[in-house]
C-alpha cells in the first residue's frame, strides 16, 4: 500500500501549512514604562572583524566599543572636544613624554578594577604585530613601535612597548618616538581602550562576550543576528545609561530596518538608505536626524602616475575641481545629506578645532568657464579623458560620480571628457589603490579617527602616510605639519596645520568634494536621540517612554 | 536499482570537485580580499601579510584549494574574516533557510499541485483561464516586486506581518516570505500538472479506471494524479536547490539570516572560505535533490525500470 502513505504524507503537510498560517508577534522589544528600564532597538551591521578595541576599523564594530567601553578620554557629543573620562591627569613639559594618572574607583564589569596596567596591556597587545591588530598603527608614535611591530614583516624582537612604563597602581608613563602636542587628545579613540585580565586569559571566550568598562555589559551575542546590550547598573561614571538596554539588530538590507521603523517594530535606524532620504523629513518629522558628522568624501589623484604629476598639471587639477557644480550635486543626488566642501577638514571640529571655511577658496567655486581656461592652460586632460574610479558594491557611488563627470563635461563642452569607472568590489578597488595601479582620480573618504586638525592631514597628504593612497608629497607640507605636532600652544598648532593646508589647496592634491552627514530616524518610543561626530547614536542617552 | 544508484553516486564526485574548483577560482580572480579589510585605508603592510599567512592567502592557488578540500573532508571549513568559523555560520545559517525552502515547497505542492488538478480536469472553463491569467501575472512580476508590496502592504499598512523576520525564523514568520520565494515556481507547478493532467486524462488506464465503476475521487487521485506527477516531482526536485541557493532577494527583503545573506555578505567580502563553504554544500544539496527526483520515478511510476 505504497499509495496510501502517500497521500497520508501529502495530508500531514497540508495540516502543517495550515496551523501555521497564525502570524506572530515580532520581538520588538520590551515595552518599559519611563523609569529607564526601556529596551532600544537599534539596527546594525555585522562587524566586518573580530569585535576588539584595536582591531575594529569600522562602523558597527565601533557602535559597540563605544557602548562597552570608556577611555582616558571621551568626545563630547556635541563639541568633539577631548574631555577627561578615566583620566584623572596626562601631564607632559615636552610633547613627548607623558606622564597618565589612572582615575581610582573604575572597574570592569566582571570586578576587576581599572589599572594603569589595563591600558598598558591593552596597548601592548593591540601594537604587537603578531596579533594581527588593524588598528595597530596607532600606537605608532609610543617609542619602541618599530620593535614589536616591524614594518617590514620580519620577525618582532619583544611583545611590549618600550616607551610604556607603569609607575604606580595607577600611573603609567608615556614615551613617543616624536613631539605630538595633541597625543592625549587622540586616547579618545577606542583603539586605546583599557582591557581586563579576562581578555589574555580567556581570548576566545572573551569575543563571544566581551567585558568592558563602559555604561553597559553584554547580556547575549548571537553573531551574525542580534547583541543584546544592557544597562549595568554599577557603572561608576557619570554618563549612565538613560535606558534598560539597547538590542543591535543585524539587517540585511537597511531598506529592511527603515520599513520596519516605519511599522514600529524598531526604534533607531541610524543610516537612513538613499532611497528613502526624500521620504524621510515626511514620514518622520522631527524624528528624522541630519547632522554634520566627521567624514570628507575627495577625489585623489595619482601622483605615481607621471602623467597627473608634471608640472601644469597643479592648473588641470584645479579645473577639474572648479568644474564641478558641488551645490547642484549634494542637492539632488544627496538631498541635502552632504554639504559642499570648502577646505580638507570637517565642519565638526569647530572654528577652534582647525575648521576653516573657505579656506579653499576660489579653487573650490564651481566656474565652468575658468576649469575650462585652467585646463587648457595646464596642458589638457591627460590622454584627452579622465577616468574616475569607484568601487560599484557598495554606498551607491555610482549616482553622484555619473554627476561629477556631467558637471565637468559640461564645462568642458565634451561629452566624452569624464567617465566613470567601476570596479566591482570594494576589496578589489582597495587592491588596485594600494598596488598603485589608478590611471586617474578615484574616489576617496575619510572618516576621522578623534577630532583633531592633525587627524584630517597627516594620514592622507604626509608623505608616505598611512593612508595617503594618491602618493602626493611635498616637503613644505610636511615641514608644517612637523611644526605643527612640536607646538604645544594648541591655537599656534592648529594655524600651522592650516599653513599646511594652503599648501595642500596651491596644489590640489586632492579635490575636496563635500562633507557627509550623519542621518538617523527613530520611532516615537524614544525620546532624546543624537548622534555624535562619527556618525554613531548617543546610546547611553536615549530614554524611552 | 542498486547499481543506479551507486553508479548517480559516483558521478557526484566529478561535479563535486569541478564545481568547487570554479567558484574557488572565481572567487579569487576578484583579487586580494585582505585589501578591502582596513576600509577605506590601507592595512599597513606587516599586518597584512600577517594576515595573509593566517588565511593561507599567500601560497599559489592549487596549494590553497588542496589543503582545503583536505580540511573540508575533515569538517574544516576554515574561518571567515570575522573570526567565526565557517561551520558555525552553516550552523546558523542552514536551518533558517532549510524552514523558509520547506515552506516555500509545501506551497507549491499544496497550491500549486490543488490548482494544477482543478484546471486540468476544467480545461477551457473560466476557472482555467482565470488561474491562467494569474499565474501568468506571477510569473512575469520579478520576486522582489511581489516581496516588497506584500511587505508593505502586510506589514507596514495593514500591520498583519512584521515586516521583518526575527533572527530565530520560526515557522510562523516565513510564511510571507516563502510564499514570496514560492511564486514563481508555484505557477509553473501550476501549469506543469495542469498540462498532464489534461493530457492523461484521455489515456487508456483512465478510462479503464473509469469504466471499472471506481469513484471519481479514486480514479483522480490513484490513477490520474500518480502518472501525472512525474514531470512536477522532477521541476520541485530540481527546485530545492535552486531555492536554498536563490533566496537571496527573498531574503534581502525580510531580513533572514540564512543562507542567501551569508553568501551574499561572503561576496562582498570577498571571503573565500564562506563563499566555497557554502556553494560547496549547496552542490551536495542539489546532487542529493536529484538522485531523489530520480528514485521518486520509480516509486511512481513502476513501469520505470532501471537497470
Amino acid at each position: 500500500m505504497r499509495g496510501a502513505t502517500h497521500a497520508r504524507w501529502a495530508a500531514c503537510a497540508a495540516a502543517v501549512a495550515l496551523a501555521a498560517t497564525a502570524c506572530g508577534d515580532d520581538g520588538g522589544g520590551d515595552s518599559g514604562g519611563g523609569d529607564g528600564s526601556g529596551i532600544v532597538s537599534s539596527s546594525w551591521g555585522d562587524p566586518q572583524n573580530p569585535l576588539e578595541p584595536a582591531n575594529t576599523n569600522e562602523v558597527q564594530g565601533g557602535k559597540v566599543l563605544d557602548m562597552l567601553f570608556r577611555g582616558l578620554k571621551r568626545y563630547d557629543a556635541k563639541t568633539g572636544k577631548a574631555n577627561d573620562m578615566l583620566a584623572e591627569k596626562i601631564e607632559t613639559s615636552d610633547s613627548t613624554n607623558f606622564t597618565v594618572t589612572v582615575k581610582s574607583g573604575w572597574k570592569f564589569s566582571n570586578g576587576e578594577a581599572v589599572t594603569a596596567k589595563s591600558f598598558v596591556d591593552a596597548w601592548n597587545y593591540g601594537a604587537s604585530l603578531k596579533n594581527n591588530q588593524k588598528n595597530a598603527y596607532f600606537f605608532g608614535y609610543i617609542d619602541g613601535y618599530d620593535k614589536v611591530h616591524p614594518e617590514d614583516g620580519s620577525k618582532q624582537t619583544t611583545d611590549t612597548l618600550s616607551g610604556l612604563k607603569i609607575t604606580g597602581d595607577n600611573t603609567f608613563t608615556v614615551k613617543l618616538n616624536q613631539k605630538f602636542s595633541t597625543f592625549p587628545d587622540t586616547l579618545g579613540y577606542s583603539a586605546f581602550s583599557p582591557l581586563p585580565k579576562a581578555f589574555f586569559d580567556d581570548h576566545a571566550a572573551w569575543l563571544n562576550e566581551p567585558v568592558g568598562n563602559g555604561p553597559y555589559t553584554v547580556d547575549s551575542y548571537a553573531k551574525g543576528s542580534v547583541m543584546k546590550m544592557r544597562a549595568w547598573a554599577q557603572y561608576p561614571g557619570e554618563d549612565k545609561a538613560q535606558n534598560g538596554g539597547v538590542d543591535l539588530k543585524v539587517y540585511t538590507d537597511n531598506n529592511t530596518a527603515y520599513t520596519d521603523l516605519m511599522a514600529g517594530n524598531l526604534d533607531l535606524v541610524d543610516d537612513v538608505p538613499a532611497s528613502q532620504l526624500k521620504n524621510a523629513k515626511s514620514d518622520l518629522g522631527d524624528r528624522y536626524i541630519n547632522t554634520p558628522a566627521g567624514i570628507i568624501q575627495t577625489l585623489a589623484f595619482p601622483f605615481y602616475d607621471k602623467a597627473w604629476d608634471k608640472d601644469g598639471m597643479e592648473k588641470v587639477r584645479t579645473g577639474l575641481s572648479r568644474a564641478i557644480d558641488r551645490d547642484q550635486i549634494t542637492e539632488t543626488i544627496f538631498q541635502k545629506t552632504r554639504t559642499p566642501a570648502t577646505d580638507w577638514t570637517s565642519p565638526v571640529l569647530g572654528e577652534a578645532g582647525g575648521f576653516k571655511e573657505g579656506l579653499c577658496g576660489d579653487a573650490c567655486e564651481y566656474d565652468p568657464d575658468e576649469a575650462k581656461k585652467l585646463i587648457e592652460e595646464g596642458g589638457g586632460l591627460p590622454g584627452g579623458q579622465v577616468k574616475i574610479s569607484y568601487n560599484a558594491d557598495t554606498g551607491s557611488h555610482k549616482e553622484w560620480v555619473d554627476a561629477v563627470c556631467n558637471s565637468v563635461n559640461n564645462a568642458l563642452d565634451n561629452d566624452k571628457a569624464c567617465v566613470g569607472n567601476p570596479i566591482g568590489t570594494f576589496a578589489d578597488f582597495r587592491n588596485q589603490i594600494t598596488q598603485s595601479k589608478m590611471s586617474g582620480p578615484f574616489r576617496a573618504g575619510w572618516q576621522m579617527d578623534y577630532p583633531l586638525i592633525q587627524n584630517f592631514l597627516q594620514p592622507l597628504y604626509y608623505t608616505n602616510a598611512s593612508s595617503n593612497d594618491g602618493k602626493w608629497t611635498s616637503a613644505e607640507f610636511d615641514k608644517l605639519v612637523n611644526e605643527a605636532n612640536a607646538e604645544t600652544d594648541q591655537a599656534k598648532a592648529v594655524d600651522l596645520f592650516q599653513q599646511a593646508e594652503e599648501v595642500l589647496r596651491d596644489d590640489m592634491g586632492a579635490i575636496p568634494l563635500w562633507y557627509q552627514n550623519g542621518s538617523a530616524g527613530y520611532s516615537e518610543r524614544v525620546s532624546d536621540v543624537a548622534l555624535n561626530q562619527f556618525s554613531v547614536p548617543v546610546y547611553n542617552e536615549i530614554k524611552v517612554s | 536499482m542498486g547499481r543506479y544508484v551507486i553508479r548517480r553516486l559516483l558521478q557526484m564526485i566529478p561535479v563535486f570537485f569541478g564545481a568547487t574548483l570554479l567558484i574557488f577560482l572565481m572567487v579569487n580572480v576578484m583579487g586580494d580580499p585582505i585589501a578591502g579589510l582596513c576600509g577605506d585605508r590601507q592595512c599597513d603592510p606587516a599586518t597584512a601579510t600577517q594576515l595573509r599567512k593566517e588565511f593561507g592567502l599567500d601560497k599559489p592557488l592549487w596549494q590553497q584549494y588542496v589543503t582545503y578540500m583536505g580540511n573540508v573532508f575533515t569538517g574544516d571549513f576554515g574561518t571567515a574574516f570575522n573570526g567565526q568559523e565557517v561551520t558555525e555560520l552553516m550552523a546558523s545559517a542552514f536551518p533558517v533557510t532549510i524552514r523558509l525552502t520547506i515552506v516555500a515547497i509545501l506551497f507549491e505542492i499544496v497550491i500549486g499541485i490543488t490548482l494544477g488538478v482543478v484546471t486540468g480536469l476544467r480545461r477551457g472553463r473560466p476557472v482555467d483561464t482565470g488561474v491562467l491569467l494569474v499565474t501568468l501575472v506571477v510569473i512575469s512580476v520579478p520576486t522582489f516586486v511581489t516581496g516588497l508590496l506584500l511587505q508593505l502592504l502586510l506589514g507596514v499598512e495593514w500591520g498583519w506581518i512584521s515586516p521583518s523576520v526575527s533572527p530565530e525564523a520560526p515557522f510562523d514568520e516565513l510564511i510571507v516570505p516563502g510564499l514570496v520565494l514560492a511564486s514563481v515556481s508555484l505557477a509553473y507547478v501550476t501549469r506543469l500538472t495542469r498540462t498532464s493532467i489534461a493530457e492523461n486524462r484521455r489515456a487508456d488506464y483512465v478510462r479503464t479506471a473509469v469504466a471499472k465503476g471506481l469513484p471519481r475521487r479514486r480514479v483522480i487521485t490513484r490513477h490520474l494524479l500518480r502518472n501525472s506527477l512525474i514531470p512536477v516531482v522532477t521541476f520541485i526536485g530540481t527546485d530545492i536547490g535552486a531555492l536554498m541557493g536563490g533566496a537571496i532577494v527573498t531574503e534581502r527583503i525580510f531580513n533572514i539570516h540564512g543562507v542567501g545573506f551569508q553568501l551574499y555578505q561572503g561576496i562582498l567580502r570577498q571571503n573565500t572560505q564562506t563563499v566555497v563553504g557554502f556553494v560547496t554544500v549547496l552542490v551536495l544539496v542539489f546532487l542529493v535533490a536529484n538522485l531523489l527526483v530520480d528514485l521518486l520515478y520509480a516509486v511512481l511510476d513502476p513501469r520505470i525500470r532501471y537497470a
